[in-house]
């Protein structure tokens, strides 16, 4: 294997990791608000209970998610060198914002959220928590422009700077509303919200499959479910001005993501299938037209194909392909579960339903597993670009790094996480089945400190 | 050294203060987990853990603005650096993942082998960080093998030299005094009488240290002196740092517990300003030759992004620092446990 390759495993194996968690703070966050709202509202106690349980599994989320994210803010500079300086001034700045204004307020006012409950008032705690939701928002706001600006880049120039190329921003609002900032960020968020709001739903289903926690597990069913609702269906028009805006700025991600080769013919839709890459065939069953009718309203308009790019110009197709109708599918199920799970709610079955209970117990992978393909098809239907038609991942590698130096670490990150995540999956686990504390005993140690003199 | 306050002088300056900042606030959390396992009791061990609970986090955002700001003003320096030190940086990710996750996970079960392993962790990530801290600077000081490609190719051996482990040994000193002297405000009882014996050590071992280190550098590494003896102004700071660490027995003693941190606060902020105008204008230097030095003009980014940094700084930075404040002010006075703390 080239060190090219090592260089992006390991990309692809620290970011993947690390966006289990990212997702899940933020949905959770946003359910937090909604949870702790309610109690200020209502001022019923089985709001606060509940609101403090799913604090614990948040605080564990973030964690993990802080731990594995200094990774990300320092592999730029160490796998990916020659990369940071052609972009520093535009991605670097994006960062650097999003410490400045996402991860200072998240960290800030989550040492309230979490230890502060005895601290400070109710309201101030209550805005506490919209802060840390808006810093986890925040943050996703200038990663996604970041990375956005990677697909379609805006507002720069390129300039030589001493016999090197590299890119200066000109237009800073330029390339933070580069033409997919904005449709990209909201389908992340979406997806996130999606992870946050099933994996509330997921616990609740257990503890009423198991008959445990009854009143705090329907009152957080219900709030997780209006939620899966809105961001649900908010991903099909995520998903769609998504989709439309690849088919206008990154024409071969989108013949990749069908598989579409023939530049004169119109491009069809397909419900799944394989693609021979060799053959340039696809295997499966597709509505003739669609894609062209869903991006240009006519089933009869030739779309742009891969044969028409270079040959060392087009992405691998078929993963490219299979993530990319993955993800589409598990949005479609997520509608299907939420719309079925509120119909039976309104019927008055969904909390004795054994059986869907059941399903909604497993159904917290799925957003999981759409929120990583998705970037899957994202980031691997951008190659051979690591800048969309400005840079090749092949040139953006450190050059001081060997595939020695990569492999060293890569065994120790696959060490280090496979032991994080287990540790992880036995602490949620184990909070899950211990479950909310009806009354919160105060253990105040301090008067064992204070030693008579 | 000519020296102009143009908008390169501000940006190096707003990432010294970043770093310091850093080192002030994760450099008191780093010494009380270096000086973790001294204790024995699970209780004590918990109590350390907690007066760092909720900020640790917040000040760990000090190093991961400093590296963005490092990346979008200065790109050359970050990814020279951080490709260049390739291990040790891998390295130091791999010890604050431990040491998060340490954190995090110590208290959630009750069996004494999961504590122990963890308070272990814990510890050990703790002092590695700060040494690892330390010997970069170190390397940084003696100046680095950077190529006229912008490129630095170092192995592991070579950075870890007697100079650069003598940095490394006096950080992780200075963290550790820094951090007793934090504990000393968050403790009462036996804990704080067995803290204030960590003072005292502390302070000691820092001291031998870094007047061996400061001996090291005035022998062997001019070009660090160089710009004092330009401008002999300085060397009021090199008085501030002293004053400031002569200060901090008087005020322990008087049981001025807060005003000894801000002492060792202004130590290690002089201590970086020291370091910061010996490396003025530069900010790594070549071993190779002084032409292959990056600069703050020839690693920086283009003027355009400096100013629209500088005015995201502008707007952010009052946040930052009237919620750091707040937090602390929140959290202040001694550790309470309760059923959320770790």
């Amino acid at each position: 294997m080239t060190t090219e390759l090592w260089a992006r495993l390991q990309f692809a194996f620290t970011i993947s990791f690390h966006y289990i968690y990212p997702p899940l703070s933020i949905g959770l966050g946003i359910i937090l608000v909604i949870m702790e709202g309610m109690y200020l509202k209502t001022g019923n106690k089985m709001y606060e209970v509940m609101t403090k349980f799913w604090v614990k599994i948040f605080a564990l989320t973030f964690a993990m998610g802080v731990a594995t994210g200094i990774v990300m803010e320092f592999e730029f500079g160490t796998n990916w060198a020659t990369y940071s300086r052609f972009v520093g001034d535009i991605f670097g700045s994006a960062l650097a914002a999003e410490g400045i204004f996402a991860f200072f307020l998240e960290s800030g006012f989550l040492a309230i959220l979490l230890f502060g409950w005895n601290r400070v008032g109710k309201k101030t705690h209550f805005f506490a928590t919209c802060m840390v939701s808006l810093g986890s928002m925040m943050s996703a706001v200038w990663i996604v422009v970041a990375n956005s600006w990677q697909q379609t880049p805006a507002g720069y120039r390129l300039v030589n700077n001493g016999g090197v190329i590299r890119a200066e921003i000109t237009d800073f609002w330029g390339m933070v509303f580069n033409p997919s900032s904005v449709e990209r960020l909201s389908h992340t968020l979406g997806g996130a919200f999606l992870a946050g709001a099933f994996l509330v739903i997921s616990v609740s289903a257990y503890y009423l499959i198991k008959k445990r926690h009854e009143e705090i597990a329907k009152a957080g069913l219900k709030i997780a479910l209006l939620v899966a609702l809105f961001a649900s269906l908010f991903q099909l028009f995520t998903g769609h001005s998504s989709a439309s805006g690849v088919a206008v700025n990154q024409p071969a991600k989108l013949a990749a993501m069908e598989a579409h080769y023939d530049s004169l013919s119109p491009g069809d839709l397909y419900m799944f299938g394989w693609v021979n890459e060799t053959d340039k065939k696809v295997y499966g069953i597709a509505i003739p037209g669609m894609l062209s009718f869903l991006i240009h309203g006519d089933p009869t308009v030739p779309i742009r194909g891969l044969d028409s790019f270079p040959k060392d110009e087009i992405p691998p197709v078929n993963v490219t392909f299979q993530t990319y109708h993955l993800m589409v599918a598990i949005g479609f199920s997520l509608i299907g579960l939420t719309l079925i799970s509120i119909f039976l709610w309104w019927r008055g079955k969904l909390f004795t339903s054994v059986l869907w209970l059941k399903i909604l117990v497993v159904s917290v992978l799925l957003p999981q597993i759409a929120n990583q393909i998705g970037w899957y098809t994202a980031e691997i239907g951008r190659q051979p670009w690591i800048v969309y038609g400005l840079l090749k991942t092949s040139d953006g590698l450190s050059k001081t790094v060997t595939s020695e130096h990569i492999i060293f670490s890569l065994i120790l990150f696959t060490l280090i996480y496979a032991g994080l995540f287990v540790v992880f999956l036995y602490l949620l686990d184990k909070k899950i089945k211990h479950g909310p504390e009806a009354k919160t005993k105060e253990l105040d140690f301090s008067e064992n400190l204070r030693m008579t003199e | 050294m000519e020296f102009s306050f143009d908008i390169n002088t501000i940006w190096f300056v707003l990432i010294g203060v970043l770093l310091a900042g850093y080192g002030i606030l994760d450099g008191f959390d780093l010494g009380v987990g270096s000086l973790h396992l001294l204790t024995k009791s699970d209780l004590d061990r918990r109590i350390l853990l907690n007066s760092i609970g909720p900020v640790w986090d917040g000040n760990e955002v000090w190093l991961v603005t400093g590296g963005g700001a490092l990346f979008a003003a200065f790109p050359d320096v970050y990814a020279t650096a951080f490709s260049g030190f390739y291990i040790p940086f891998m390295l130091l990710l791999f010890m604050l993942i431990f040491r998060a996750i340490s954190i995090e996970v110590r208290s959630k079960e009750e069996g004494k082998r999961w504590r122990a392993f963890w308070d272990r962790a814990f510890s050990i990530a703790s002092m590695a960080i700060s040494i690892l801290i330390g010997v970069t600077i170190g390397n940084i000081i003696q100046g680095v093998p950077i190529g006229k490609d912008k490129e630095l190719y170092i192995t592991v051996f070579e950075m870890l030299n007697p100079y650069a482990l003598l940095v490394g040994m006096t950080t992780l000193a200075a963290f550790m005094m820094h951090g007793s002297i934090y504990l000393a405000m968050k403790t009462d009882g036996e804990l704080q009488k067995q803290v204030r014996g960590w003072i005292n050590n502390s302070t000691i071992f820092f001291v031998i240290c870094y007047a061996t280190a400061t001996m090291a550098t005035l022998i062997y590494i001019p070009h660090m002196v160089t710009p004092f003896r330009a401008h002999p102004e300085f060397f009021l700071l090199a008085f501030l740092n002293m004053m400031a660490i002569a200060n901090i027995p008087r005020e322990t003693q008087r049981g001025k517990d807060f005003f000894a941190f801000l002492s060792s606060s202004a130590a290690i902020l002089s201590l970086m300003a020291l370091f910061a105008v010996g490396l003025f204008p530069n900010f790594l230097v070549s071993s190779i030759s002084p032409e292959y030095n990056l600069t703050i003009y020839n690693a920086a980014s283009s003027e355009t992004t400096l100013e629209i940094m500088l005015t995201m700084a502008a707007f952010g930075i009052p946040f930052v620092i009237a919620y750091t404040i707040s937090i602390y002010w929140v959290f202040r006075g001694k550790v309470k446990l309760d059923n959320m703390s770790y």
